[in-house]
């Protein structure tokens, strides 16, 4: 982590409020956070306390119904529907916890629907070979295990060289073996090409593997804290 | 290839099945418009092109006998361009190597000059140079075998002459040829010969004279005051009435092909485009709906909301594409085998019987905008589907508490049989169209069987009930009752029955018509007219009877009183009292009684024709008599007659039923195929967990079949009254002056088209079904929708 604590997200009282037919919910309130470059940042929070609603907005999927938030120097509230397209094909990589993958097209198609898109992709058997899937590229996704799907989704999300990659609950549906493994990946894209990482996860010991650790209470950023000395992802007891 | 694309070919690989089956309903449609449009503008290009090219006149007329200088008065007509006078006549002629007569109408060509109008194009030989010399049109000829040299004999004028064949020809005024008193084309037994001026003035004693005369009129001159002005100077010399190519033969029965072309290219195509359309959008709306997570991790990668969009109008247009190829080959080998129909009964010079390039293109095009119509709803909701929600699974459909359910309750209906009527009236508009479309089906199949019930009815009235001689006799003028009794002693001749024909204009009010009148003797059993209800009639002294369509024509009703104008007998103006009404499916006719008739004319009873029913085995004795009689200038063999109007009709209905059927069930197969693996998809969970509590294989088939078969048995009302608007329809549009057709419809027409739509229904879920029973319950329940 450089020193110099370059800032890549600021956000200032971000609110977001979902109409539903019982009425209005508080899914954020006054949010105010920032996120550093080639930082590895762990969200932390009970069920529903709104840690998928920032990441969303962070990631351009979804808006703030209040506040602001910026990227550098770009305001995404307030972007149209283009902006945002293009903010999320130029900067951010995904990696979902259902993995998502397209499942009729293999590990490698998986990758070049990225690459096919993106300004300066890596070759996608180099993302594969990243995650430790090279010898799976022509696999379908059915052909392979969760673990090795959720790879495929890492690969696909840095193929792009992201300066941002998001990740919600990437390891929600793995078991512990598969589970470090893409821990591993995540660590490994962080380390090699500083690549601003934030995870969500309900696993309180992924924690050990974050510079920071912001927790999330209730739509609202709780505490946040910095570890002085991070963990191997193998070393971590789920 | 960009993945996103590969992803695009792998779907619609997946989808084969019911994208094929959506393809062929959209083929369906491309082919006919391809067909019937096709076809309509090349029949109309083709016989603008011969009129224009060979001068095919404007307005024509016959007389008994008019004076040469007359066309000096006729040619001063204001708009007249050209005219053309001729002599004609009918003749009996004697066939080489044939016992069966035929029956010649014989036209004079110019002397010393081409025709000016109705040019006559040579096809092979030459044109006749000395008075025993004829060319024949090409079809007589090919039918008979002839060839220039050869020599037929000829009854003209009560003298058998030898004529040699000099040639063959084609003519405008002839691409459809059909013989007096026939009903079918027959070519074997009836001809045209073009002779020499000289020859055939002689022969019907026509010196400084003709009887037919023919107008070309310059492009803005309304054919309508050109026919009083000649009907005015044709009058003193026993005029029988002026038209225009509308009430042509030959054009009219070319016009009435083009307008069912052009009826049916208006109807039918949208109809498919119409179910393909839904078809497409219920497809692709599951689709979507499937693919929810996918298209949300496409936009969370920063593909636009148009690449998403495009992606399934991409998918939509693979089926367009699948379609458009089927419909283009199916549609030009339909548009080769209607050439060949057309080529069967119009002779043209000139082929172009070819559907022109921009007919491909604008069929194609159609059935991509309807695919396009029909993936729009989904493509959009997908582009603009937000890319946050498209992450999380959708919401499970509501079903609510309705009476519906309160019902079943009360009913204690298996679990399944609820399943069942929950998702019917889950999603009422899908079930709505599914029913809809197999109504059209339903309707389809009553339509094609229709056809050949109503001929069966035709047949059996025109030739078993109404025309059950099995010979006409044509007498060249009247002759009295007593040649009834010359025909009697004919060898072979049974029974003997006269008739005698008058040609009238029938006015009411405002409404006239042209028609021949047909004077009967009463008690007449060879050739009878019938009522509706199928009894005989005879119209009594002062009455008239006339035909269905043309008692409707003229808004007459029987008690009402109607003018007649006669054209022939004393020309004189009389007013009969309408005593009936006749069911006819041939022509327009009218009835009246022969005494009658002939005492309002101050002469003797005449007959014009004479009935015969004869003994086979004499048949060629007849022929051999029949060529020495003078006065015959036509034989109608109604055993021919009815031969080939079975075979001509028969083998089209069987073409047409055919395509028809095959029609019914693209369309059942689409709709029923495509609604069932929409269900499975949707109720892939739902039935594997049936399964898993303990349902048998059979219990969760029952929800699946159930549905669809429930909603096909719901259709078949609206399939039948949708049938019978379009029977009513197609009666409609096949009527003309020509010819109608009865509406037949039975309660086996209803059952045929019930069943048959029903078993293709049954076919199509159960192929469905097997994939029911290979579902994968594990991976089922694994997988996240
Ligand atoms: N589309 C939506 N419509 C209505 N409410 C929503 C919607 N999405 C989220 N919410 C609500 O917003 C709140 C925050 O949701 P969010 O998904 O951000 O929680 P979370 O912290 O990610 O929870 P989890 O750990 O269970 O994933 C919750 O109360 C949730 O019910
Ligand atoms: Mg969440």
């Amino acid at each position: 982590m450089t020193a110099r604590r370059d800032t890549v997200f600021r956000t200032r009282d971000v609110g977001k409020v979902y109409e539903t037919g019982g009425g209005q919910v508080h899914a954020l309130s006054g949010v105010n956070l920032d996120l550093y470059a080639g930082e590895f940042a762990v969200l932390l929070g009970p069920s529903g306390s709104g840690k998928s609603t920032l990441l969303n907005i962070l990631g351009g999927l979804d808006r703030a119904t209040s506040g602001r938030v910026w990227f550098r120097e770009t305001e995404l509230t307030g972007m149209n529907d283009r902006g945002l397209t293009r903010y999320r094909r130029d900067h951010v990589g995904f990696v979902f916890q259902f993995y998502n993958l397209v499942p009729s097209l293999t590990a490698r198609e998986n990758v070049q629907l990225v690459t096919d898109v993106a300004r300066d992709p890596m070759p996608p058997d180099e993302a594969l070979a990243l995650v430790g899937l090279g010898p799976r590229a022509d696999h379908f996704p059915s052909e392979m295990s969760g673990g090795e799907q959720q790879r495929v989704a890492i690969a696909r999300a840095i193929a792009k060289r992201p300066e941002i990659l998001l990740c919600d609950e990437p390891t929600g549906a793995l078991d512990s073996q598969t589970g470090i493994q893409v821990l591993e990946a995540l660590r490994e894209i962080n380390d090699r090409f500083g690549t601003t990482t934030v995870v969500i996860t309900h696993n309180a010991e992924i924690r050990k593997m974050a510079h920071r650790v912001i927790r999330f209470q209730d739509g609202s950023i709780g505490e946040v804290t910095e570890n002085a000395t991070r963990i191997a992802p193998s070393e971590i007891a789920w | 290839m960009p993945a996103i694309d590969r992803k695009l070919l792998r779907d619609f690989r997946r989808l084969w099945a019911q994208a094929l089956a959506i393809a062929l309903v959209l083929a369906c449609g491309v082919a006919i418009l391809l067909t019937a449009f096709g076809m309509y503008r090349a029949l109309d290009d083709t016989r603008s092109a011969y009129y224009e090219r060979n001068r095919f006149g404007d307005v024509f007329a016959s007389a008994r006998r008019a004076p040469e200088s007359l066309l000096r008065e006729i040619g001063d007509i204001p708009g007249v361009l050209a005219v053309e006078a001729r002599v004609t006549g009918d003749a009996i002629l004697d066939m080489p190597g044939r016992a069966e007569t035929a029956v010649g109408r014989i036209l004079s060509l110019p002397e010393a000059r081409a025709p000016r109008l109705n040019i006559p194009i040579l096809r092979a030989g030459r044109l006749p140079e000395s008075p025993s010399e004829v060319a024949v049109n090409q079809t007589f000829a090919l039918a008979n075998g002839f060839q220039p040299g050869d020599v037929i004999e000829a009854n003209l004028g009560g003298r058998k002459r030898p004529l040699t064949i000099t040639g063959t020809v084609l003519s405008p005024e002839f691409i459809y040829t059909i013989g007096p008193g026939a009903l079918m084309p027959d070519n074997r037994t009836f001809g045209i010969l073009w002779m020499r001026r000289d020859a055939v003035a002689a022969a019907f004693d026509m010196g400084g004279a003709f009887n037919d005369v023919s107008l070309s009129l310059d492009a803005r001159t309304p054919p309508g005051p050109v026919i009083e002005a000649l009907d005015d100077l044709l009058d003193p010399y026993g005029g029988l009435g002026a038209f225009g190519r509308d009430k042509q033969l030959s054009n009219s029965f070319v016009d009435a092909e083009i307008t069912q072309l052009r009826s049916m290219a208006m109807i039918l195509p949208p109809v498919f485009f119409g179910i393909s359309a839904f078809l497409v959008a219920m497809v692709m709306g599951r689709i979507v709906a499937l693919e929810r997570s996918q298209i949300g991790l496409l936009k969370a990668l920063g593909y636009s909301n148009a690449e998403i969009c495009l992606h399934y109008l991409m998918l939509a247009g693979l089926i367009a594409v699948l379609g458009i190829g089927i419909g283009w080959t199916a549609g030009t080998w339909m548009a080769r085998v209607m050439a060949q129909l057309y080529a069967q009964f119009f002779d043209f010079p000139f082929l172009i019987f070819r559907v022109e390039l921009w007919v491909y293109a604008v069929s194609a095009a159609v059935a991509l905008l309807t695919a396009t119509l029909g993936a729009l709803r989904s493509a959009l909701r997908a582009a603009l589907l937000p890319p946050a929600i498209a992450m999380q699974p959708p919401a499970p459909p509501r079903f609510r508490q309705t009476l519906l359910d309160r019902a079943m309750a009360a009913a204690r209906l298996s679990q399944p049989t609820v399943m069942i009527l929950r998702s019917v009236t889950r999603w009422p508009g899908r079930s709505a169209l599914t029913s809809l479309g197999v109504a059209l089906a339903v309707a389809a199949v009553m339509t094609s069987t229709f056809m050949s019930d109503a001929l069966d009815r035709v047949i059996d009235a025109a030739f078993f009930q109404s025309n059950r001689q099995d010979a006409m006799l044509i007498f060249s003028h009247d002759l009295p009752l007593s040649a009834l009794e010359d025909v009697a002693r004919l060898p072979g001749v049974r029974q003997v029955e006269g008739q005698q024909y008058h040609s009238a204009i029938l006015r009411n009010a405002q409404y006239e018509k042209r028609v021949p009148i047909e004077a009967r003797l009463p008690g007449a059993d060879l050739s009878r007219v019938l009522s509706r209800q199928g009894a005989p009639l005879d119209a009594p002294p002062g009455g008239i009877l006339l035909a269905e369509r043309l008692a409707a024509q003229l808004h007459l009703a029987p008690g009402d009183t109607v003018e007649v104008a006669f054209l022939s007998g004393d020309r004189g103006t009389y007013r009969m009292h309408v005593s009936g009404v006749v069911q006819q499916y041939f022509g327009l006719g009218a009835y009246t009684d022969l005494a009658y008739l002939n005492g309002l004319f101050r002469q003797s009873p005449r007959i014009s024709v004479a009935n015969v029913t004869l003994d086979g085995t004499e048949i060629d004795a007849l022929h051999a008599a029949i060529a020495a009689i003078p006065n015959l200038t036509g034989t109608v063999m109604m055993s021919s007659t009815r031969r080939s109007f079975r075979e001509t009709i028969q083998q089209n209905v069987v073409v047409m039923t055919g395509v028809y059927m095959m029609i019914a069930v693209l369309i059942t197969v689409g709709v029923a195929y495509n609604g069932a693996r929409v269900q499975l998809s949707e109720r892939a969970r739902e039935l594997a967990s049936l399964r898993i509590l303990g349902f048998s294989r059979a219990q969760v088939s029952y929800v699946l079949v159930g549905e669809t078969m429930l909603l096909a048995l719901l259709a078949q009302p609206l399939g039948w009254a949708l049938g019978r608007l379009f029977t009513e329809a197609m009666v409609r549009g096949f009527s003309s002056d020509l010819y109608a057709l009865p509406l037949v419809l039975n309660t086996a027409a209803y059952t045929r088209a019930s069943l048959v739509v029903l078993a293709a229904a049954l076919g199509s879920v159960l192929l469905v079904r097997r994939r029911l029973d290979r579902l994968d319950l594990v991976a089922v329940m694994k997988t996240r929708e």
